[in-house]
């Protein structure tokens, strides 16, 4: 659906986007992840039309940004970032112009604004003109006018920015939903979001992209320690140098002071098995275990990895 | 309807939306008639003639069309509203050409709403028609005229007051440059080259009763000039 080949981007000397390349087929929910200033908004800009590219090539649905631009926007639906709304016209009044410019005839459109609507929950504010509305709805607003011509591709640059959590999930589950059946680029810099609503993360940087994969991929890869936490019942000089001497453990820390005949500890490993091994050591030595947990890298902890590292 | 059509008549609609409209309109309209009436001693003078109207539009004007216009593209840019009117499947010059077709509307309903004042004349007394048709057909040229500078001024700012105030000197300075004051004081060879440029010799030659086809192309290249120009630096976004 989305073809992205070496594209490159420079304002001035700051280079935005730096030959990136990337692929996604019809359907996916793609998170573009970064801090900010990484490239997203202007890959999103190149997609759209909005601005072109310095050098290579991207295609949606199979039409050239550069060369075929009103083909490529009649298939997007774009939301710009902090989803700048008129605030002087009323609901309706305003998807109906969004309509109209889409060339939607006007037999379709009352039917089509009515979906749109309905999808988005702005049914309770139809009344109202966009300026007396919550930044939430406004960005509701937003998402309908991007629904309206019923795009095969959306593109929606951070839209949870600025609101409350409430909305934040009542968002993500409408861009969920919106992704059963359509291609969907969504940029944010709130990793939850992308677990909670990508199929897939593009991590960038530096106008790079520094990681891509889904998010379970991305932890996993990420991942070249386990921490594992456990709890035994038994006398801390005993369990101690037994654990120290075990093979593929690195480290051991003791976390809390002894009390009632227990004691934690901290494991690094980079034994992926290494539950199955402990409760075999404590079955072995007679311990009782009351706490077994391994704790697997957050895409939190992946992004920070990926990001702040030098250059 | 075409894209164009349809950003015109949103534009048209969003001049009413907001109060500034009726209070630029309301001005423009008091300021006429006090002109017409008092300033020219209409009923002094007993000349059933609409002259002193036409006169001084090119005045009035400058204050009324870029109010008017200020906001157009500024505001937009601001607001950032212009990326999303940018990314509908349209080219940049349909955007361009629709806002100017929008305010080309408003400006006509302003010049009709004096209308009145051409009836009581022509209750009056018995005004030369042709004159009263060629100081209409004037006034909404050199009008588009100002339009299209003012809108194009507006595209290269974030801020109305700036876009305001750079279209007015702007409009001034092409206005002025025809007048006698200003010749007189230019070196003889520049003398019909700037007479020529300039937005008031054209107006006056047509504010005469004689709608030439000279004057008429002389604004309708002023207006596809300054338009194109709009497009261009709507499109210089691309080019950083």
């Amino acid at each position: 659906m989305i073809e992205v080949q070496n594209l490159t981007k420079t304002y001035g000397p700051t280079v935005a986007v730096d030959g990136i390349s990337f692929e996604i087929p019809r359907g996916e929910v793609v998170g573009f992840l970064g801090p900010n200033g990484a490239g997203k908004t202007t890959t999103m800009r190149i997609l759209t039309c909005y601005l072109p590219a310095d050098s290579g090539e991207a295609r949606v649905a199979g039409h050239d940004t550069f060369t075929e631009p009103v083909e490529v926007r009649r298939r997007i639906g774009y939301l710009p970032e902090s989803a700048p709304v008129y605030a002087e016209m009323g609901i309706v009044e305003y998807l109906d112009f969004v309509a109209e410019v889409r060339g939607i005839p006007s037999s379709d459109r009352k039917s089509r604004i009515g979906r749109a609507v309905e999808r988005t929950g702005l049914g309770p504010m139809i009344q109202k003109d966009i300026g007396q509305l919550s930044k939430g709805y406004r960005q509701r607003v937003g998402l309908a006018a991007t629904l309206i011509h019923d795009p095969e591709v959306l593109v929606l640059d951070e839209p949870t920015t600025g609101l409350d959590p409430n909305q934040i999930i009542e968002i993500r589950q409408l861009i969920r939903e919106i992704g059963r059946e359509k291609t969907v680029i969504l940029s944010t810099h709130i990793l939850p979001e992308v677990e909670a609503t990508c199929d897939r993360v593009l991590i960038i940087n530096y106008g790079t992209i520094v990681a891509s994969g889904t998010t379970d991929e991305l932890t996993r890869a990420a991942q070249g320690e386990v921490l594992t936490r456990i709890s035994v019942r038994g006398e801390a000089v005993n369990v101690e140098p037994v654990l120290m001497s075990t093979e593929g453990i690195e480290k051991v820390s003791r976390l809390d002071p002894i009390k009632d005949g227990t004691c934690r500890y901290e494991l690094t490993t980079k034994d992926s098995e290494i539950e199955e091994r402990l409760f075999h050591l404590a079955v072995g030595n007679n311990w009782v275990l009351t706490e077994l947990h391994t704790e697997t890298l957050s895409l939190e902890q992946v992004f920070t990895q990926l990001t702040l590292g030098d250059r | 309807m075409s894209p164009t059509l349809s950003i015109a008549k949103k534009e048209f609609r969003a001049y009413f939306q907001s109060p500034i409209a009726y209070v630029f309109i309301t001005l423009f309209l008091v300021l006429s008639v006090w002109i017409f009436f008092f300033l020219s001693n209409f009923f002094l003078v007993g000349q059933s003639t609409l002259r002193t109207l036409f006169d001084w539009i090119p005045i009035t004007f400058l204050i009324f069309v870029p109010a008017v216009t200020m906001r157009t593209w500024a505001e937009e840019q601001k607001l950032g509203t212009a990326e999303i009117l940018l990314t509908f499947p349209v080219r940049d010059w349909e955007v361009v050409l629709g806002k100017f077709l929008a305010g080309l509307a408003f400006l006509s309903v302003a010049i009709l709403l004096t209308l009145p004042l051409t009836a009581t004349v022509a209750w009056l007394g018995n005004p030369d028609n042709g004159a009263v048709i060629a100081g209409y057909v004037g006034s909404i040229l050199l009008g588009a005229a100002y339009l299209s500078i003012g809108l194009w001024v507006s595209s290269m700012t974030q801020n109305q007051i700036v876009a305001f105030l750079i279209s007015l000197v702007l409009c001034f300075i092409l206005f002025i440059v025809g007048i006698p004051t200003t010749l007189s004081s230019l070196p003889d060879w520049l003398v019909p080259f700037v007479s020529r440029l300039s937005l008031g010799a054209h107006y006056d030659s047509i504010g005469r009763g004689v709608i030439d086809s000279r004057d008429v192309l002389y604004f309708l290249s002023i207006i596809v000039f300054f338009l194109f120009l709009n497009v261009q630096s709507i499109a210089s976004r691309r080019w950083s």
